[in-house]
């Protein structure tokens, strides 16, 4: 800004702001420190100060096997997410470079079909997957989150597609280059990035999805959602070991997020808010 | 460029995302639909098949009917109206220049990414719990009697906890929004001696308009269906007063059987997403034609 600020805006703003947003970190602040307390610090009232034991980390593995959740989560995350691209990338791609009258309206039909509850369709769905074997298995789930987030995939693609200039294309393509070498030697370099972003947030999304994951799995295909879910059991005191759990289950998530701020507006605003 | 080859070309590749949504969208759909009109009890086959409309009026009849769609619409009406407003000021809070604002905006977008059943789980037993709750020993300290959250005000804790999750999300959003506000618009106001709310209400909300639709859209589609976060706290309880239709569905079709009845209910969830959606899309559109 051009004009001056003084100092005790800026104090004050400053001030203002960290405490707001400590207060909005605040309940994932203290799970990270409740899980390095013993459970029976972890119910002794409100203390900042953990004694930095580890053993609930060490439980929360050789109780519940936490190692085969997260693996769960990192395979379906990561591979729901390939298998959006390779089905998002043509379409998006065709519908940036050559555009028809339809294009928009196609684009916000897809949009549409995320307006759909799951619930509508959760019987269905789940007779479908019992009938072909594919419940609490991890490539129903991958197709199941393949197609909730492809719309998001292809309006993301979409969008940073049509930034690309058409013009380069027509210019490789005077110098004679085919339609491999046009994909190969120009495009891909400049479509990288922007496929980068779309699945760095879609993986995001997966990771946290928290109704398919839950109701169609049990045990083999389970992820760390319905993991987390099984501790929902109002027995026992186990505030340690839940803030472990919880801890190991959202830090991965977490950091990438925090590189991907951009990108998550560009993603899921639809290219409207950049 | 639109030569006859290109344009098969591009049908070609349009054909998978196209025809997989098409597939995904309609044939559980139609399932449903069949099911709604349908007596089906996979425990008690005896006496299924056909019986009209019986199965629409059972779920109206039911009087947790009403309730699960007075509180779905109370929990995405609420949690709009905290993060909209909630997320405008904390956009010009951040906005303001400061120390450390990469931080700031850092810790404020976190809770967007944490998983929706550990949000509930924190919340359900760090923060809100009756006794060992961080809320608890704030009430205690000051000498006050600790609030048993989700058993006086359960919808109002899924909505604190909604609201917290999705709060990050519209600040960030509206908080981009207004970076990309020209600076030299605001001075120019500044100049002519518009004061803050002057300026707020005649350049920084229209500016902001389109931003604010987009929010409003997004948080809508996943507020319609919020599912883990009761699951996980009160399980719809006590009674009927905070679940909602997704969950009034989920019941009623993996927990009683009652496919029937949860397949009419869960065509009156597309209806409802529907009406809400045709509103939404409508008003993106027209944004994004812009």
């Amino acid at each position: 800004m051009a004009r001056a600020v003084t100092p005790q805006h800026k104090t004050i703003a400053t001030a203002a702001a960290w405490i707001v947003a400590l207060l909005i970190f605040f309940p994932i602040l203290y799970t990270v420190i409740t899980s390095f307390k013993s459970e029976q610090e972890a119910i002794q009232g409100f203390n900042l100060f953990p004694s930095g034991t580890m053993e609930s980390y060490s439980e929360v593995q050789a109780q519940s096997g936490y190692f085969k959740f997260f693996l769960n989560s990192v395979l379906l995350s990561v591979g729901s997410t390939i298998l959006a691209l390779l089905v998002a990338i043509p379409a998006a791609w065709s519908m940036a470079f050559s555009p028809t009258k339809r294009t928009k309206d196609i684009l916000m039909w897809m949009l549409s079909t995320k307006m759909m509850p799951a619930v509508a369709v959760l019987f269905p769905i789940y007779l479908i997957f019992r009938d072909t074997g594919l419940l609490d298995s991890r490539i129903g789930l991958m197709i199941m989150l393949m197609l909730i987030n492809l719309p998001i995939v292809v309006w993301m693609l979409y969008t940073y597609f049509r930034e690309i200039p058409g013009e380069i294309l027509e210019a490789a393509r005077m110098d004679g280059a085919s339609l491999w070498n046009e994909i190969v030697y120009v495009l891909t370099p400049m479509a990288v990035p922007g496929i980068a972003s779309t699945m760095l947030l879609n993986i995001i999304l997966a990771w946290n999805e928290a109704f398919w994951t839950i109701r169609l799995t049990t045990t083999e295909a389970a992820p760390l959602t319905a993991f987390i879910s099984s501790f929902s059991s109002p027995q026992g005191l186990f505030w340690a070991k839940l803030s472990a759990a919880s801890t190991l289950a959202i830090a991965p998530i977490l950091i990438m997020g925090w590189f991907s701020q951009k990108q998550l507006v560009r993603g899921l605003t639809f290219g409207a808010v950049k | 460029m639109a030569t006859q080859q290109t344009r098969s070309l591009a049908r070609f590749m349009m054909a998978p995302s196209v025809v997989l949504l098409f597939v995904w969208m309609i044939v559980p759909l139609l399932f449903t639909l069949w099911f709604s009109f349908q007596q089906y009890n996979p425990l008690n086959p005896i006496r299924d098949g056909f019986v009209g409309f019986s199965n629409y009026a059972l779920f109206y009849s039911n009087p947790a009917f009403l309730q699960s769609i007075l509180n779905t619409l109370t929990i995405v009406v609420a949690v709009l109206l905290i993060t909209v407003i909630g997320g405008i000021m904390l956009a010009l809070l951040i906005d303001q220049p400061m120390w450390g604002q990469g931080i700031v905006r850092i810790l404020v977008i976190s809770p967007f990414f944490v998983m929706p059943p550990v949000a509930a789980l924190v919340w359900k037993n760090m923060i809100m719990h009756p006794q060992y709750g961080v809320f608890a020993d704030i009430a205690r300290f000051f000498g006050g009697q600790p609030i048993d959250w989700f058993g006086q005000y359960p919808l109002t804790a899924i909505i604190i906890i909604v609201a917290w999750q999705w709060l990050p999300f519209a600040t960030l959003i509206l908080l981009t929004s207004l970076q990309s506000l020209d600076g030299e618009q605001k001075e120019a106001a500044e100049m002519d001696g518009a004061g803050f709310v002057s300026r707020f209400i005649y350049l920084t909300l229209p500016h902001m308009s389109r931003a604010i639709t987009v929010v409003i859209l997004i948080q809508t589609i996943f507020l319609l269906s919020v599912y883990a976060e009761i699951l996980v706290t009160t399980n719809g309880g006590p009674g009927y007063a905070s679940t909602n239709l997704p969950f009034l569905v989920y019941q009623k079709a993996l927990l009683e059987f009652k496919i029937g009845q949860a397949s009419a209910g869960g065509v009156i969830a597309v209806i409802l997403a529907n009406i809400v959606a045709f509103f939404a899309m409508r008003a993106v559109g027209k944004n994004l034609d812009k």
